[in-house]
């Protein structure tokens, strides 16, 4: 048959393979121009504690966006995983609360109500799934219809008030760390020791936050599902070509609904990482924006929104982009405002450069 | 000896319009059949009925003498009824393995716990269909989109040959290819022939039904008004049973 | 916006031009309907609902959805979105106030100002669309995408400008327009535009406010060139088909800037609005609007795949949520069932659209 000249982007120096090389990799060599940029601009801004900071920070961004990875794939959208995470925090800390209450003890209730909030965030992509698939409304409505009613719900629990009172033990695990080293003096895990004075508390060095291996393992895990599983090779499928899934025998109404309902429960999952790291149960304001965020470091990682490209890491590698962005900016002394028009112009870019090497990754 | 495929009286009606007309078809095994007639004739619909996307009103099909229920495009992939669209169906973000393999994967233990797709083994036997089929791909681990027309139809017939189609189904399957890769297309139903697969040939184009085709159908709003055996006819007569100069009763 | 996603199996049976008018006269009636029905069931509720007063704080309090749902309305038939007209609202709220000052700080009389004022800002409130719309139309970048880059960029420029503080300071005679009527029956007869001045207890019946009448006439602009200008008809056109459209000629490219434009500049307008409402101005002033304008276009039937749509059901699908907000705070259910509700109504406006479509 004839050679492959048919679709391969690119003309003069678009063309090379330096150039796609290049396109392919422009998140991760923006990420390091950026690092250099901002080790000179601000102070402070290349040392442990700061980049320990933006993982920590970052949790609750990389779940949403490995979230929207997979609904992106699949053509659609899911407007919904901010809300649902709100829901699922505001939610988590009623339930603890309602127990505190009864007397239960904090273990008990802190894991009952995981569990519980982990069951429930099920539901909202249940929902979705369904009323895409059976009533075939478009992702983009059916999930700004879910935002409203999560967020109401969420409201609605909380009364507009976040929610305390809950057990000192949540926000000791989610802002530990595996290490803490007092430099030429000793190593302890988990713990800060408690036999140091408190004047001396400042020279403890922490190292890994415990939501790093967390997080690792989530991502590597989906990551595995997406490249290895017949679930993802399904899912790049549906995203490619549905009339060609369909003609293979694929399931490709009930594969969706499961792919909305991972999505809410990753959203689920992300609010009870909420409550951990704050201690309290939050709701999802407006302005907060976390869906849009998400799809922003999925687009920048590569994907399309029309569907059949994606990866875990690479959306990981996009919510980085735009962490150390805000970061970078708010250590050098911009306004945050800049912030905003940063990533505005980013994401135009990223879709840009996407045209130009539809190949590249 | 029973006929591959054969249909008997299908009628589908939609609303007040009768899109096919009882009509009674047959197919051999290692023959290809073209199914000829203009814009409306009923060739699409009858297709769509073999292949299970329409259920006919009225009237049977047999496959190697048997009744066959296709109710479901499921129905006719299970009874060896494959069907190659003109828009191929193959999904642009996978690579040619994935394709043949969509929705069948081969997976193996990973670890000897986790089930993962065995992309390795599964490029092998895509390309071992290719071989027998005499078709080159250089690489098949890029992605379908770095294929021509031509590659993208070798695919797409690969596909069904892998899971043992007996009866290959084919609307305009040289329509959007240049000339060199027309000819391969030809070549390769040619091939399957000698397979032994039987295969129906929706096409408007004479010269690839003079080509490969050993029989041809011609239908008319709804209606088969000829059969012809291709040798014993020419372009024109066929052109005028199309078009309705020529009325002739059916045959066999 | 995502391709339609079913599979090409099935034949359609087929459809001739009448089954479509029917079913297009069918989903109208059935969006008034509903609304019928609403403005019923909140009236039994709570009896204050349905005084006259009632109905004018409806549409005072609406006139933000109604042009942002109109704005959208044009994106949408194109087959687009607008993300950023939320924040074009609060940007042209910040700027509006701002140029009002500079042109007063000039030695304009108050008036002057005023007018040149706001002339300058829809002026300026048209750069946004005029951006997206290029983005859109000349890089093939996806409206998502492109008007959500606009919503963050419109968003720290208006932060810039402010520099954290709100804007403030507009000239009595601006809060006087915005929360003013058009005419006013007093003991002493009626009069227009000013407000009589009474005794206390004397109660004074104001007819119509000024920012609904301009958001009528505003909006009445629009329906006419969507429905009957060459500019309409070929917005349409591209909704339908788009490749259909560039064969026929039509100017595409230039048509999708100016439906961008004409979004942001109903948005600036909002804007503008908002300014003279609450005499002050917010970036993030219209954030959460953006969810009632694109549900309400979408429960006025509209198609999110672009092609179909009206004015007049935009509107209807507007007073709709605008009904349920009030109905609500007046039966004293707290706002938060709003959203839930709204989320719902969506859904199942869109349900009931393609159970319709199916059937005609």
């Amino acid at each position: 048959m004839d050679g492959e000249i048919a679709a391969e982007g690119g003309r003069g120096i678009l063309g090379t393979r330096a150039g796609r090389a290049l396109a392919a990799n422009w998140a991760a060599g923006f990420l390091l121009l950026m690092l250099i940029v901002f080790s000179l601009t601000g102070r402070n801004f290349l040392s442990i504690v700061n980049f320990q900071n933006v993982i920590q920070i970052q949790t609750v961004p990389f779940l949403l966006a490995a979230a929207e990875t997979f609904v992106v794939i699949t053509g659609g959208i899911d407007l919904s995983v901010g809300f649902v995470m709100g829901l699922a925090s505001v939610g988590a800390a009623r339930i603890m609360q309602l127990m505190l209450a009864a007397s239960v003890a904090p273990g008990w209730a802190i894991a009952a109500a995981i569990a519980a909030v982990l069951v429930g965030s099920l539901l909202p992509g249940l929902v979705n799934g369904i009323v895409i698939t059976k009533f075939k409304v478009p992702p983009f409505i059916a999930t700004m219809g879910m935002f409203g009613i999560a967020n109401g719900l969420a409201l609605k629990i909380s009364q507009g008030f976040p929610l305390g009172g809950l057990p000192d033990q949540l926000s000791a695990i989610g802002n530990g760390y595996l290490l803490y080293v007092l430099p030429g003096e000793f190593v302890s895990l988990f713990s800060r020791p408690a036999s140091i004075p408190y004047a001396r508390i400042r020279e403890i060095a922490r190292l890994v936050p415990l939501t790093l291996p967390f997080i690792v393992i989530a991502l590597a895990a989906l990551s595995f599902a997406l490249k290895r599983a017949r679930f993802g090779r399904h899912t790049y499928a549906i995203g490619g070509s549905m009339d060609a899934a369909v003609r293979s025998g694929i399931a490709v109404d009930r594969h969706l609904v499961k792919v909305y309902v991972l999505s809410s429960f990753l959203a689920g999952l992300a609010g009870v990482v909420n409550i951990f790291q704050t201690g309290i149960g939050n709701y999802t304001t407006f302005n907060a924006q976390y869906e849009f965020f998400a799809v922003a470091a999925v687009v920048l990682g590569g994907a399309s929104l029309a569907g059949g490209k994606g990866r875990i890491w690479s959306s990981a590698l996009g919510v980085l982009v735009l962490a150390f962005l805000e970061n970078g900016l708010a250590i050098s002394g911009i306004l945050p405002f800049y912030r905003y028009i940063a990533v505005g112009v980013l994401l135009v870019v990223a879709v840009v450069i996407d045209k130009l090497f539809p190949d590249a990754r | 000896m029973d006929y591959l495929l054969e249909t008997r009286d299908i009628t589908k009606r939609f609303g007040g319009l009768t899109a096919v007309d009882r009509v009674s078809i047959a197919l051999e095994r290692g023959e290809a059949l073209a199914l000829l007639g203009d814009n409306g004739a009923g060739k699409s619909t009858l297709i769509k009925i073999i292949s299970g996307v329409h259920k006919p009103d009225e009237g049977e099909i047999l496959i190697e003498g048997k009744k066959a229920r296709i109710e479901s495009p499921m129905d006719a992939l299970a009874a060896g009824i494959e069907t190659i669209y003109q828009d191929l169906a193959l999904a642009e973000n996978l690579d040619v393995g994935a394709n043949i393999f969509l929705g069948r994967e081969r997976m193996r233990r990973s670890l000897g716990v986790l089930k993962v797709l065995d992309d390795q083994s599964m490029r092998e036997e895509a390309q071992k269909v290719l071989d027998r089929l005499d078709i080159h791909i250089p690489s098949l681990k890029k992605t379908i989109r770095t294929l021509s027309g031509g590659q993208r139809q070798a695919v797409a017939i690969s596909r069904s040959i892998y899971w043992d189609a007996k009866v290959l189904i084919m609307d305009e399957p040289t329509a959007a290819l240049g000339v060199s890769e027309q000819k391969k297309v030809l070549d390769l139903v040619r091939t399957l022939k000698d397979q032994g697969i039987g295969i129906i040939i929706i096409s408007h184009q004479m010269y690839d039904v003079f080509e490969v085709a050993d029989r041809l159908a011609v239908m008319r709003r709804g209606v088969k008004v000829g059969e012809r055996v291709v040798k014993d006819t020419t372009p024109d007569e066929v052109v005028g049973l199309m078009v309705g100069s020529e009325t002739v009763g059916k045959e066999r | 916006m995502s391709k339609n996603r079913q599979p090409a199996l099935a034949d359609g049976a087929p459809t001739g031009g009448r089954g479509r008018a029917f079913a297009s006269s069918v989903k109208g009636s059935w969006v008034l309907i509903f609304l019928g029905l609403e403005i019923a069931f909140f009236c039994f509720k709570s009896p204050g609902f349905a005084a006259f007063d009632s109905g004018q704080m409806l549409l005072f309090y609406g006139v933000q959805v109604f042009l942002l749902a109109t704005a959208e309305l044009f994106v949408i038939i194109t087959g687009g979105i607008d993300l950023s007209v939320g924040y074009v609202l609060g940007f042209a709220s910040i700027v509006s106030i701002k140029l009002i000052g500079w042109f007063g700080s000039l030695g304009l009389g108050t008036g002057l100002s005023l007018l040149l004022g706001v002339g300058a800002t829809l002026l300026v409130g048209l750069i946004p669309g005029l951006v997206n719309g290029a983005l859109v139309a000349y890089l093939d970048v996806p409206p998502f995408i492109a008007t959500f880059s606009m919503l963050g960029v419109c968003h720290g420029v208006s932060e810039l400008i402010i520099n954290g503080v709100y804007a403030m300071g507009l000239p009595k005679l601006a809060s006087d327009i915005g929360t003013g009527h058009l005419m006013y029956v007093g003991p002493g007869g009626a009069s227009l535009f000013q407000k009589p001045i009474v005794d206390r207890g004397v109660s004074v019946l104001e007819i119509v406010p000024n920012i609904v009448v301009v958001t009528a006439i505003v909006v009445g602009i629009f329906a006419f060139a969507l429905a009957r200008s060459k500019f309409g008809r070929h917005v349409y056109a591209i909704g339908g088909n788009v490749d259909a459209a560039v064969r026929a000629g039509i100017p595409v490219k230039r048509r999708l800037l100016g439906v961008y434009a004409t979004s942001s500049f109903l948005a600036s307008l909002a804007g503008v609005v908002y300014a003279f409402m609450y005499v002050s101005g917010k970036a993030d002033a219209g954030a959460s609007l953006l969810l009632d304008s694109i549900a309400a276009v979408v429960i006025g039937g509209a198609s999110m795949f672009g092609g179909s749509g009206t004015v007049g059901r935009t509107m209807i699908g507007a007073l709709i949520i605008a009904v349920l907000d009030l109905g609500l705070r007046m039966s004293g259910t707290p706002t938060f069932d709003k959203y839930i509700l709204v989320g719902v109504i969506l859904i199942l406006a869109v349900i009931v659209e393609r159970y319709m479509q199916e059937a005609a």
